[in-house]
């Protein structure tokens, strides 16, 4: 990466309970970049960010460091995250309905961003609020500014939200599973509009998906996660082409094909090794089909696969062959 | 609006008479009020007599309809061990009951929520265990225990305060703590929970993750939301107003509708009875009436069918 990076992540740790859910992440967001966070659930996709903006509850234990233009986010003051939350890094969620706050009326829920971040009150808050309404294209936006979450669907319920995380006019726009719980055809619809909406704003955009595809599409680069670690890391296109890590490669393997003939899809056999049963080598060994003896020595290091592309695996320069021939 | 009125009045007018009739049936087969009152030595004939003299005599079906027909009339029947009218031998304890039973409420709401909401914040800290123990105490002792330890304490052993009676004000202390304790730690431990199940809903997270700080979070974002349980338990607790003091009343001496009820059980005066029953129907049923009125101010969901729009 040529430019300084807007959020830059490094080491960062998470552990639950002394179980950890996120052992050392180093991921670097430049501004105006799209980035994709791709990995089974529970592999800690979301806790990167949660952790990053101090949202986790308190009986998490947070190390290492995240940093937005150098200020640091882990162990800052209460009011330092509460500017750069919604000011600086926004972040909208799975689950629109319940995300937002079924006892205030969606108007009230974007000028509450509007004000705390650019002072905004009364009218000029509620003009402002239909005019994001407007930009993330919901019809009517004046008459829905007086509606509950309970009246709008969920595909509307989440252009809301990303209405609330624009209100704030982040410069990083952190979607966790943003279309996971709706509707194919509105899921498509919603991408778009994120597509759109970072083209228009210059925001950067993290999007975090268990669906490689959804990723490929709207994503410049993608980190794929594996039980609390990034085991690779690579430009989009390279990343379909020349996968280095097994994991990855089987991920792709799981994506129907588009064209071509007709192939039965691969699962990853196996499961997620659980935290407290962490295998002390590399946490795939045990699902991967490359399996050499040293991959149970150690964790494997980060390694350069070719520029911008890097993998968490012993086999993974020596492996580096096209996807469709790789999982045996 | 006007539906959703008239359906739970009706229901509330449906509850009222069948707390009627239960009572009516439930008084007449559990002795004779005759017996009881003339006692046991009485001459049969004098026994007769007062029977006739209160249609006691007359087949149960007709004393019934009697007796549905003069309440909707508005009257309420008179006691029959002094023959003042029911409705104002009750209603001359109701202003020593509301005594109690209003700072009792006081205390309740005053203690008892902000103990909670200060537990569920503090989750897991000494402060929330405390808060708990003693919620769980507060609950699990008996009034009438909580109110024999008080009088042995403040009233016996230090001298603090009388242990019975209405002559002043100090007399009502002890009686509206006793009752004030148990209901604070009902709805500490009600509003705790509510306040645990809100702050874990996504909601909170966004709001957090939108820049609110975590003082305007909980006051804007998770206490509205968690008030929808507590006010059904406020509610619950103002419906009992009038005789929930029964027992506490009993112990301190306290000449309230309470003590009222019971002599009137023991004597079987069965207008007297049935004059409190109905009255705390009635004021049971509002109570939940205007909880249910403020659900659907405090709550949107339930103030309107849901209009399903498309994306």
């Amino acid at each position: 990466m040529t430019t300084a990076p807007l959020v830059a992540i490094s080491g960062l740790t998470v552990a639950f309970d002394g179980q950890p859910a996120l052992r050392g992440i180093d991921l670097a967001v430049a501004p105006g970049e799209a980035v994709g966070l791709v990995g089974e659930s529970g592999c800690g996709k979301s806790v990167t960010w949660l952790a990053a903006l101090g949202l986790l509850p308190p009986r998490a234990r947070i190390g290492g460091s995240a940093r937005i233009d150098g200020t640091e986010l882990i162990g800052a003051s209460a009011a330092t995250l509460d500017r750069v939350r919604g000011g600086r890094v926004a972040m909208i969620f799975q689950d629109p309905a319940s995300s937002l706050n079924p006892v205030h009326r969606i108007g009230r829920q974007i000028a509450e961003a509007l004000m705390l971040h650019r002072g905004m009150a009364g009218r000029a808050a509620r003009e402002e609020a239909r005019r994001l309404l407007d930009q993330v294209g919901i019809p009517d936006a004046t008459r829905r500014l007086d509606a509950y979450p309970h009246e709008l669907s969920g595909g509307q319920n989440q252009r809301v939200m990303i209405a609330i995380a624009l209100a704030g006019r982040p410069e990083l726009l952190v979607a966790d599973e943003p279309t996971t719980a709706l509707d194919v055809t509105i899921q498509a619809q919603i991408l778009d509009l994120l597509q759109q909406l970072r083209r228009d704003t210059g925001m950067a955009l993290v999007l975090i998906s268990h669906d490689l595809g959804v990723v490929a599409d709207t994503c410049e680069r993608v980190c794929v996660m594996y039980a609390g670690r990034i085991v690779e890391e690579a430009p989009t296109d390279r990343l379909f082409a020349h996968a280095a890590h097994p994991y990855t490669r089987g991920l792709i393997g799981a994506l129907p094909p588009i064209d071509g003939p007709r192939r039965p899809l691969l699962a990853i056999p196996g499961g997620v090794p659980e935290p407290w049963a962490m295998p002390p080598g590399c946490a795939f060994a045990p699902r991967c089909a490359q399996r050499v003896p040293a991959c149970d020595a150690c964790l494997p290091a980060d390694a350069a696969v070719a520029d911008g592309h890097r993998a968490a695996c012993l086999r993974a320069v020596t492996a580096s062959i096209p996807a469709e021939h790789a999982v045996a | 609006m006007l539906r959703f009125l008239a359906f739970r009045l009706a229901r509330a007018a449906l509850t009222i008479a069948m707390v009627v009739t239960f009572a009516f049936i439930v008084l007449r087969m559990s002795g004779d009020p005759a017996q009881i009152i003339m006692g046991a030595d009485a001459p049969p004939e004098a026994v007769d007599a007062f029977r006739t003299a209160w249609g006691l005599d007359r087949p149960l079906w007709e004393q019934y309809f009697h007796y549905f027909g003069a309440i909707l009339s508005g009257d309420l029947g008179r006691s029959m061990r002094d023959g003042r009218d029911a409705i104002v031998l009750v209603a001359e304890r109701i202003p020593a009951t509301l005594a109690l039973t209003i700072p009792a409420l006081l205390i309740k709401v005053g203690i008892g929520v902000p103990a909670g909401i200060y537990a569920a914040l503090h989750r897991n800290s000494l402060a929330d265990r405390i808060v708990m123990v003693i919620a769980v105490a507060g609950f699990t002792v008996p009034s009438f225990v909580l109110g024999l330890i008080l009088v042995l304490v403040f009233a016996v052993q230090l001298g603090w305060l009388p242990s019975g009676g209405q002559e002043s004000w100090r007399h009502a202390i002890l009686p509206i703590i006793t009752l004030g304790v148990g209901g604070a730690a009902v709805l500490a431990r009600f509003t705790r929970s509510a306040m645990l199940e809100v702050l874990g809903q996504p909601f909170i997270r966004t709001a957090s993750a939108k820049g609110v700080p975590w003082r305007m979070v909980v006051t804007n974002h998770a206490l509205p939301n968690a008030a929808i349980p507590t006010v059904t338990i406020i509610g619950f607790m103002v419906g009992s107003l009038i005789a929930g003091a029964v027992v506490v009343e009993s112990v301190f001496s306290w000449p309230g509708v309470g003590r009222l009820l019971v002599v009137a059980v023991s004597n079987r005066d069965l207008a007297v009875v049935q004059c409190i029953l109905l009255l705390v129907a009635c004021t049971m049923v509002v109570a939940n009436l205007v909880v249910d009125l403020l659900y659907g101010l405090l709550d949107p969901r339930l103030r309107s069918a849901p209009r399903q729009a498309t994306a």
